[in-house]
């Protein structure tokens, strides 16, 4: 028997840790001769600190984190990678009744980010001029895509995120709570939470990351630079095996035993039935309503998985828009660089890009794929 | 800055919290605030206004409790992780310990470093007695179910104790597994044929 190099991975229970989840449990990583241990986490900031000190090799990351890391905001930031996409959309932005009652009165069909976008500006227009507090959001993290999607997508609709709204950070299992409880109007989290929330008569779906950003990077795998340095041809193989579970993953004839994975009591510990909406794409956004969401979530295909350094540039540039960090040239090259698919291209043995990590995004492109965005666009990505 | 600091422990094991709280007593810290329920944390915070906050490092409230340090306008002064004023080995000492801890910014390195050595060593001790503990109602479970599958040996198989036990540890090392594990199996095997 081969020797198994060793891998430590961290992760939240959320249904974007599929890929890792079912790389080390359905045999994928051991084909690639990789132990992958699992470590379950309870907050990011928990990852950020097992990464700093290199307890872990690696972790299921938010997108904007290893651009955060890598930039040195926060404490113990050290450089970092993100070598594979694990997932793709999986975030809706969810409601209080009331608020979506009210949305309703505007606009009772609310089909897509731009009409529940108005409905919601309406709302917000009439606190503002009856001098009410503003409504409360919860996203997971501030260096999060749920943070700057929902960020992006208010103030397309004309409400200003930090001057209209109040957005605070809650943990993902308890925002159905918070949301119950009138602690929050609202918010953006990965599934199943919104699900989960909508089946307790809490809320209504009202939109989704896949409607404002089209396949835009939601979890990334991310490691240490210094393990990508060193550990290559072992990374390599952790690339393969994700990239097999991903497919895996992505298979609608898997969907049953991905679902009964990630339920299990030692991952999310939730019902399977909360996990089917969103790997069926039907998501019910309300008591007794389904919407269909195309490409809800998505785990591999179609160049899913493999990082592009045009996301790094976005994700950096809403970072500096909402003044989580400070513009530069060499920062801006740096976020690109955290997003090279050189290291993807190498472990499935295509060739590296030419051109260098650098700055391809300008200042007024915007990826194609945004709901707001029409027609040629160079950053058609 | 007042000389005499204010810290607040939060954990939601109060066995852990109670030691951490003694701890800080017996280096005469005397404002020492325990919160072992994480609802309404964020308020508490607000009105306590410590100098230093030592958190379990698994505290699912952590992004929340970091996001608040960072942009709530009613936090009066600016509240910074402990690792921006630390060493890399007390950082890794604190992360593998299991402890977070908050520090209020301007605090002197010396003031806080004592406590949160402190907070790292009563966490190790009282992480090295949960695992004793769990050892010992393990190796004690072992024994109950060792037991069980002797007598299901002896019975079946009519042997005397000492023949029973060899040929379960014989078991186990043919089979590369723990002795508890045949046993276990032995045991559940049996209860399932039903001839108990």
């Amino acid at each position: 028997m081969p020797r198994l190099d060793d891998i430590r991975a961290g992760y939240l229970p959320l249904l974007d840790s599929a890929v890792l989840l079912v790389a080390a449990d359905k045999g994928f990583a051991e084909a690639r001769d990789v132990r992958l241990i699992l470590n379950r986490e309870t907050s990011w900031a928990t990852i950020r600190d097992r990464m700093g000190v290199g307890q872990l090799d690696a972790a299921h990351m938010l997108a904007p984190m290893p651009i955060a890391a890598s930039l040195g905001l926060g404490p113990l930031a050290v450089p970092m990678v993100a070598p594979f996409v694990l997932a793709l959309g999986g975030n809706a932005v969810t409601v209080s009744n009331a608020v979506a009652e009210r949305m309703a009165t505007t606009d009772p069909v609310m089909d897509g980010p731009a009409a529940a976008g108005q409905a919601l500006r309406r709302i917000v227009e009439a606190a503002r001029r009856d001098a009410r507090p503003p409504l409360r959001f919860a996203v997971v993290h501030r260096h999060s895509s749920h943070n700057y999607d929902l960020r992006y997508w208010l103030a397309a609709s004309g409400i200003g995120p930090d001057r209209d709204i109040d957005i605070t950070v809650v943990p993902p299992p308890l925002m159905p709570d918070a949301l119950a409880t009138g602690q929050i109007d609202g918010f953006c989290v990965g599934e199943p939470w919104s699900t989960i929330a909508v089946r307790r008569g809490a809320g209504h779906i009202v939109t989704s990351k896949a409607e404002i950003w089209r396949r835009g990077p939601e979890k990334v795998l991310g490691v240490s630079a210094h393990f990508a340095e060193t550990r290559g041809e072992v990374l390599a193989r952790l690339i393969l095996a994700l990239h097999d579970a991903a497919a895996w993953c992505e298979d609608s004839a898997n969907r049953e035993a991905l679902a009964a994975l990630l339920a299990a009591k030692e991952h999310l510990n939730v019902p399977e039935s909360a996990l089917l909406p969103a790997l069926e794409g039907r998501l019910e956004t309300a008591p007794g309503k389904r919407r269909a969401i195309e490409g809800f979530v998505t785990f591999h295909g179609a160049k899913a998985n493999r990082p592009n350094p045009d996301h790094g540039q976005w994700l950096f540039r809403q970072m500096v828009r909402w003044d989580d960090a400070t513009d530069s040239e060499t920062a801006h090259d740096l976020a690109a660089a955290v997003f090279s698919p050189a290291s993807y291209d190498t472990a499935l043995g295509r060739l590296p890009p030419n051109r260098e990590s650098k700055r391809t995004l300008s200042e007024n492109d915007r990826p194609t794929r945004l709901y707001d965005v029409s027609g040629e666009n160079p950053a058609s990505k | 800055m007042s000389a005499v600091l204010s810290i607040l422990v939060v954990d939601e094991n109060r066995a852990r919290a109670a030691i951490i709280e003694d701890g800080l007593r017996e280096a005469g810290h005397s404002r020492v605030e325990v919160v072992t329920e994480t609802a309404g944390l964020v308020r508490r915070i607000e009105t306590l206004n410590p100098d230093v906050i030592v958190l379990d490092l698994e505290n699912p409230n952590r992004d929340q409790l970091e996001h608040f340090f960072q942009v709530s306008r009613s936090v009066q002064r600016p509240i910074a992780m402990f690792v921006d004023r630390s060493d890399t080995a007390s950082i890794a000492a604190a992360v593998d310990a299991g402890v977070s801890a908050y520090i209020v910014d301007g605090l002197k390195k010396e003031r806080v470093k004592p406590i949160l050595d402190m907070a790292i060593s009563r966490f190790n001790a009282f992480n090295r007695l949960t695992r004793e503990l769990q050892d010992a109602r393990t190796e004690l479970a072992d024994r109950k179910i060792i037991d069980r599958a002797k007598g299901i040996l002896m019975n079946a198989r009519k042997l005397d104790e000492e023949s029973a036990y060899r040929l379960l540890r014989k078991t186990a090392m043919n089979e590369n597994r723990r002795l508890a594990d045949v046993a276990r199996g032995l045991v559940s095997a049996h209860s399932l044929l039903g001839d108990d």
